[in-house]
């Protein structure tokens, strides 16, 4: 079942990086470079198979499969390209499974590298997904530009639970992230973002969750750090119209000249929907970094003590 | 091994709060500051630490005069201080906090020594966030046996007693008492607890930014004790 892998020694180092890579996946996976596929590879649960209009993959999960992961990681090797990919999961009733996506961009030559991750998922009654998204830019030249702007729909059908996992701690030079969300009677939806910008980057989230069925809930927590001159900004849009419960937070620590704004909206269509949002920005405490450096601790190890803790 | 001398402190705005403070503990000694509140105990404790630096006066510590060291340079020639209001911190755990004050990794059976030295089960414990999501009397708990991870020269509790249950009051006493026993550091204790006065090796009095009495737990306590029962303050006789 196993086909051949042609990844370039590049992304082989990224995905060390972006998808927990360690000579080989296990299980199901779909290996992007550069806008091409250069590996694949199904089990007998989980088969991803082309679009037909060559747009991207789509990934079919059994119903009840068990434990198993998907890989999808895609990664740009060189500056101007942008790649573009749509990817479908459709998850089986009653499945339980690990989507690992990982982007890395490593470019080293002049011009933007920029990958668009359209992503829906449609979750099968009861099912259960943990997907672990993990975004990096690397390379030498400071005049490379590095852009990633995935796009993530989902539709999660009656008492399924999808458990999104996003980590971009630098490189990337712009980022803007959309989630969107349906959540049917009885769907859970848990989020835990985490963004570090520095330097002039610039990265947007911005969430649409609707709760549509009765006993619904999402709880979103995004926690960020901006150094720098970096701008980030958090927008969040929580919808109750049935009786549910909603919990979003968004934390952010300042260091230098970084700028962050938070926007969270919260909308009740219904009495019995209970709906929260926390926000807090600022810079990092002064207290504890007294605390820290009473252990023995110098200011600068404090704050990276603090900051690696607070976006782990 | 630690020696006050002359020690002044004024606040920001200028307002002076200790005076002249003048103290000496030897090694291997439980010392208790105790006296009013507002009197400039939890002051002396933060110029120990180096949390604040004096307006004027010394302190030396085994010998070394650390008057102008900062936080870190004390803490790392062996100064341990707990807080009186313990810092929360998201995202780090019971495990990283005690692991960060003792240097090193600890395994399973020197975090529950630890947490249970202060009334805590560490199965239930390591890997809670030092978050909202932990009581004032949990947080307080440990904030302390961050202190004994550190096995530290001189370890300075600024009232920690404040906001523990009985229980674990009780397991914290007979910590102190081991740590005494086994001359394992210099305790300096602020508090006002019957119960740790009574285990101290000397007393120290501050009121006012001064020191008004000082001297072996047998000389003071009995004063100190007498004069509560008489419903006056005895810190304010002069």
């Amino acid at each position: 079942m196993s086909v051949e892998v042609t990844m370039n020694e590049v992304t082989k180092e990224l995905l060390k990086e972006v998808s927990d890579y360690k000579g080989e996946f296990k299980g199901a996976f779909n290996i992007r470079e550069d806008g091409q596929c250069v590996g694949r590879q199904n089990s007998e649960n989980i088969k991803i198979e082309s679009k037909e209009d060559g747009s991207g993959i789509e990934v079919h999960i059994a119903p009840d499969t068990q434990g198993e992961r998907v890989y999808i990681p895609a990664c740009i090797t060189r500056s101007k390209v942008s790649d573009l990919v749509y990817n479908d999961f459709f998850v089986g009733d009653g499945a339980d499974v690990i989507i690992i996506a990982g982007c890395g961009i490593h470019t080293d030559n002049e011009g933007e590298a920029k990958h668009n991750g359209i992503h829906r998922f449609f979750l099968g009654k009861g099912s259960h997904v943990l997907y672990q998204e993990k975004h990096l830019g690397k390379g030498r030249r400071l005049d490379a530009f590095r852009r990633i702007d995935p796009v993530t729909d989902a539709v999660l059908s009656e008492d399924s639970c999808l458990e999104m996992d996003t980590v971009q701690l630098g490189g990337v030079d712009s980022t803007v992230r959309k989630t969107t969300a349906k959540l049917e009677k009885g769907a859970r939806l848990l989020v835990r973002e985490r963004i570090m910008t520095d330097g002039e980057d610039r990265a947007e989230t911005d969430f649409y969750v609707e709760m549509n069925g009765e006993d619904s809930a999402v709880d979103l927590v995004s926690r960020s750090v901006a150094k720098g001159d970096s701008y980030q900004e958090f927008k969040s849009v929580i919808v109750g119209n049935e009786k549910c419960k909603g919990h979003s937070e968004c934390d952010a620590i300042l260091v230098g000249n970084g700028r962050v704004k938070a926007l969270p909206a919260l909308e009740a269509a219904n009495l019995d929907a209970e709906l929260v949002h926390e926000a807090a920005i600022g810079k990092i405490a002064g207290e504890q970094i007294i605390k820290l450096k009473t252990l023995g601790l110098t200011e600068e190890e404090a704050e990276e003590k603090i900051i690696s803790g607070f976006l782990k | 091994m630690l020696e006050l001398e002359h020690i002044a402190w004024d606040t920001p705005e200028g307002e002076n709060i200790i005076h002249d403070i003048s103290l000496n503990i030897e090694e291997g000694r439980l010392a208790v500051i105790t006296g009013p509140n507002g009197g400039g105990k939890t002051t002396t404790a933060k110029l120990i630490a180096g949390l604040i630096t004096p307006a004027s006066g010394k302190i030396y510590f085994d010998g070394q005069d650390i008057t102008d060291m900062d936080i870190t340079a004390r803490a790392n020639a062996g100064i341990a201080y707990a807080f009186q209001q313990p810092v929360r911190f998201k995202g780090l755990s019971v495990r990283d906090i005690l692991e960060l004050s003792a240097g090193r990794e600890l395994n399973e059976g020197e975090l529950c020594g630890l947490l249970g030295k202060v009334g805590l089960c560490a199965n239930d414990y390591i890997d809670r966030e030092l978050n909202a999501g932990l009581s004032g009397g949990e947080m307080k708990r440990i904030e302390i046996a961050t202190v004994l991870a550190r096995d530290a020269k001189l370890s300075v509790f600024d009232e920690p007693e404040a906001g523990i249950d009985l229980w674990s009051f009780s397991k914290l006493v007979e910590a102190f008492k081991e740590i005494q026993k086994e001359k394992r550091g210099t305790l300096l204790i602020i508090s006002h607890q019957e119960r740790i006065l009574e285990i101290a090796d000397e007393i120290i009095v501050v009121a006012k930014g001064r020191v008004r009495a000082a001297g072996a737990r047998e000389e003071i306590l009995p004063s100190l004790l007498k004069d509560e029962m008489s419903n006056m303050c005895p810190l304010d006789k002069g």
